[in-house]
């Protein structure tokens, strides 16, 4: 019974037995097929004819133990390469986004180069920027630029990256109301100030979750900077690979990576929520 | 700045010194005309209230009047300058003036605090221990000091709209504007923040405001001007436009709000 003396009536003692029948049987039904389907993959890859060769070949114990500390340094380059470029590619974009959100004719120029900067990078694949960049990069002897493969690769990499989170960042901003720009507008604030105040700290918050996502998918493909000769976790794997062609250290870098990114995962859904963004899932 | 200020002409003929006069304003949005020959007049002090059928130019003479829309012709003159001099910073201008929106547009990302204090600390330069001790003064006034945490989210519909009332009155503007605060709100929450606006008249904040509340209107109101069709059609104390309406059209709108 309640504080205020109410116990639930003969109705709602049957509605709530009846939805406790239901998830029971859910959780059971649920329990059973993964059972089967987790169950029927294993088997029927464990029973496969060559099962013994792979796993000698992909998941060697030994040869994952032994490969392990030179995929893991390869590694902390990756988290190297992605921290850091994230960081440029987020004052890149917001830059590009702020351009193409200008409104005048005065701003047509910044329009323009924010379009076909966007339009040429977001068409390119990342690989030939890769391959333009790693390799025409150095050669132009600009001085004061390294002419290290890594400082290129990054280049290339923030360069294509910033071409779509540009995309991401105009969204969000074109997504604030227009009544918010003319309430900061009536306060007396400037166009600047209304934009830094009012409207970038909402985009801020609607685009994270797909800014994680990209962020994701730069953690995977900063290893895509290994065509340029840099060793990262995996150049390490397929180093470790060559000297007695035993995939595993394959096996490894891929573990590893996902072991970064489900931490990640967990990181933005806690972050947005926190910021009081629940979105539509779950609800009726 | 300095030039800018100097530029600005004076303009109020008369020696009354009109805190706000409308002179000839007209505006259109593309072919069609929303205000068409707009003068009006607001001393300080005074409660001025525009009544009129939706689409009838209220709202976009309040806009016009805080620069967020530029007149066609005329001339706004506001502390005896000319607002409409494009030479004029229409930021210092809006600085000086608070607008109150019907749909509140209260800053989402911010608290009430927040949402009270962004100008001033942005605007008026005013440091953030001040900035919170003025914006929870405001809150009190408008009865929200316990809410200044809590995000316009959390808030209802009156609550918001004091909010956003006291967001506008906090930087201490000349003159307040105010475009159908009520409409947005449930009849019950309507007369928390008429009982506020009732309130700042009688300590002497000068408004401009239109609404579709006549009982409103009738007690707070010093000037009545009736819109139609983007033009002034009666002008007058509320006993006249509202008790004794002169023209066809006045009437015409009081009995369809009656019946």
């Amino acid at each position: 019974m309640s504080a205020d003396g109410w116990s639930p009536s003969a109705v709602q003692l049957d509605r709530e037995a009846y939805r406790q029948r239901r998830s029971v049987r859910s959780a059971a039904i649920a329990a059973a097929s993964t059972t089967v389907l987790l169950g029927g993959v294993t088997l029927a890859v464990v029973t496969s004819p060559g099962w013994e060769r792979v796993r000698e070949t992909y998941f060697s114990w030994d040869k994952a133990v032994d490969s392990f500390p030179a995929v893991l340094d390869g590694l902390w380059l990756n988290i190297r390469v992605m921290v850091v470029c994230a960081v440029v590619i987020v004052a890149l974009s917001l830059t590009v986004a702020i351009m193409r959100t200008l409104r005048g004719p005065v701003a047509f120029p910044l329009r323009l180069l924010g379009t076909v900067y966007v339009d040429v990078f977001r068409g390119l694949p990342l690989l030939l920027v890769l391959f333009l960049l790693g390799f025409g990069g150095p050669a132009l002897n600009l001085s004061g630029l390294p002419r290290s493969a890594l400082f290129w690769g990054c280049t290339a990499l923030v360069l294509s990256y910033s071409a779509y989170v540009a995309e991401v960042f105009r969204a969000g901003i074109e997504s604030v109301h227009p009544s918010q720009r003319l309430a900061g507008r009536s306060l007396g604030l400037s166009s600047t100030q209304t934009l830094r105040h009012v409207v970038l700290p909402q985009a801020w918050r609607r685009v994270l979750p797909p800014l994680m996502n990209d962020l994701v998918s730069l953690q995977k493909d900063s290893g895509l900077i290994a065509v340029l000769g840099v060793v990262d976790a995996i150049r390490a794997a397929q180093i470790e690979t060559a000297r007695d062609f035993n995939y595993t250290p394959y096996v490894v870098a891929g573990v590893l990576f996902i072991c970064l990114t489900i931490p990640m995962a967990r990181a933005t859904d806690w972050y947005a929520r926190k910021q009081g963004f629940h979105g539509a899932g779950g609800m009726v | 700045m300095s030039r800018q200020r100097v530029s600005g002409q004076r303009v109020s003929g008369q020696g009354v010194s009109a805190l706000l006069e409308m002179r000839g304003v007209r505006k259109s949005f593309g072919s069609q005309v929303v205000l068409r020959d707009i003068d009006l007049v607001v001393e300080p002090g005074q409660c001025v209230v525009l009544i009129g059928a939706s689409g009838s130019g209220k709202s976009t003479l309040l806009r016009c009047a805080n620069l967020l829309e530029t007149v066609d012709d005329g001339v706004i003159s506001f502390e005896g300058e000319d607002i409409c001099d494009p030479r004029v910073d229409a930021d210092r201008v809006r600085g000086r003036m608070g607008l109150v929106f019907q749909a509140y547009n209260l800053f989402p990302h911010l608290t009430a605090l927040g949402n009270v204090t962004l100008a001033l600390r942005k605007v008026h330069g005013v440091d953030r221990g001040e900035a919170d001790e003025r914006g929870m003064a405001m809150l009190e006034r408008v009865g929200l000091a316990e809410k200044a945490g809590a995000r316009p989210d959390d808030l209802s519909g009156g609550q918001q709209q004091r909010v956003a009332i006291a967001r506008a009155l906090v930087n201490g503007p000349g003159l307040m504007l105010l475009d159908e605060v009520t409409s947005a709100l449930d009849p019950e929450l309507v007369g928390e923040v008429l009982d506020l606006l009732t309130g700042l008249r009688d300590e002497g904040v000068t408004m401009l405001l239109n609404t579709h509340e006549m009982g409103f209107a009738r007690d707070v109101a010093d000037t009545v001007c009736f819109l139609h069709d983007g033009m002034i059609h009666e002008a007058g104390s509320p006993e006249q436009v509202l008790g004794a309406p002169q023209q066809e059209r006045t009437r015409a709108f009081l009995s369809r709000l009656r019946t």
